[in-house]
């Protein structure tokens, strides 16, 4: 094939199409990083977890969250805008009745909060809120 | 150990046998990120609480496990089902290695 100027452009953007989706997995969100640490990348089913969040938090320092996870053994909460998207793991024992708790939470801009569960029977749950933040709670 | 640091709990002083009741604590402890950095521009090292655990009469209740995006002054409420009298214990580990702890006792009438 003889190089002509046509020829060249066809291929110049062919050469950039593969670029760009080679770059595709950088974009890949650190959260789902940690959450896939949890799950082992197991599917993920919906229904018996709930989170409680304030749909706009004017200050990112201090966010409540309270979760409700009936059956569940082990609660994990992540911020996805988050530098470190870990939030918090909650292990539930015996002698708790309703797996449910509520906390405090920084979050650095609007974002959402992902609740994972891990049911008795080794499956895994998974819900999120999003929460939309004034100020955010990270320093700086 | 980190300045100023008070735990704070409230556990209802009596229940009947089985009933659950809702138990909320509070640390005071500033939860240094390690994002936040000085006037200097240096990194203010991280020092947070990185664990907490409840406990009833040597049954565990709850047990979390804290990060940075926890706020200052950590605040936790849930609920425990209370099956005789006896003894909540509350601890809260250090990234420092301090163990703060907090004991509440609840009788069954």
């Amino acid at each position: 094939m003889k190089l002509t100027r046509r020829n060249m452009i066809a291929i110049s953007s062919g050469a950039a199409v593969v670029a760009s989706f080679g770059a595709m997995p950088a974009f890949a969100s650190l959260a789902d990083d940690a959450i896939a640490e949890i799950t082992g990348g197991a599917e993920m089913g919906e229904g018996a977890l709930t989170i409680t969040a304030p749909e706009i938090a004017e200050n990112g320092n201090t966010v409540p969250i309270s979760f409700d996870a009936p059956g569940a053994v082990m609660v994990a909460l992540f911020a996805d805008g988050n530098p470190t998207p870990k939030v918090a793991s909650f292990k539930f024992g015996k002698l708790s009745p309703s797996h449910s708790a509520s906390t405090r939470i920084r979050l650095a801009g609007t974002q959402n909060v992902v609740a994972v569960a891990q049911m008795e029977d080794g499956s895994f749950q998974k819900t999120q809120a999003n929460i939309k933040v004034t100020i955010g709670g990270c320093g700086g | 150990m980190a300045k100023g640091v008070k735990p704070r709990v409230k556990v209802p002083k009596t229940a009947s046998a089985g009933e659950t009741i809702t138990i909320k604590t509070l640390i005071s402890h500033k939860m240094e990120s390690g994002q936040r950095k000085d006037s200097d521009g240096n990194a203010i090292p991280r020092s947070i609480i990185n664990r907490f655990t409840a406990d009833f009469n040597g049954e565990n209740v709850i047990d979390v496990t804290l990060e940075p995006a926890i706020s200052t002054n950590p605040y936790f409420q849930f609920d425990s089902v209370v099956p005789e009298s006896g003894d909540f214990k509350f601890t809260w580990y250090d990234d420092d290695g301090s163990v703060y702890e907090e004991t509440k006792s609840i009788k069954v009438g």
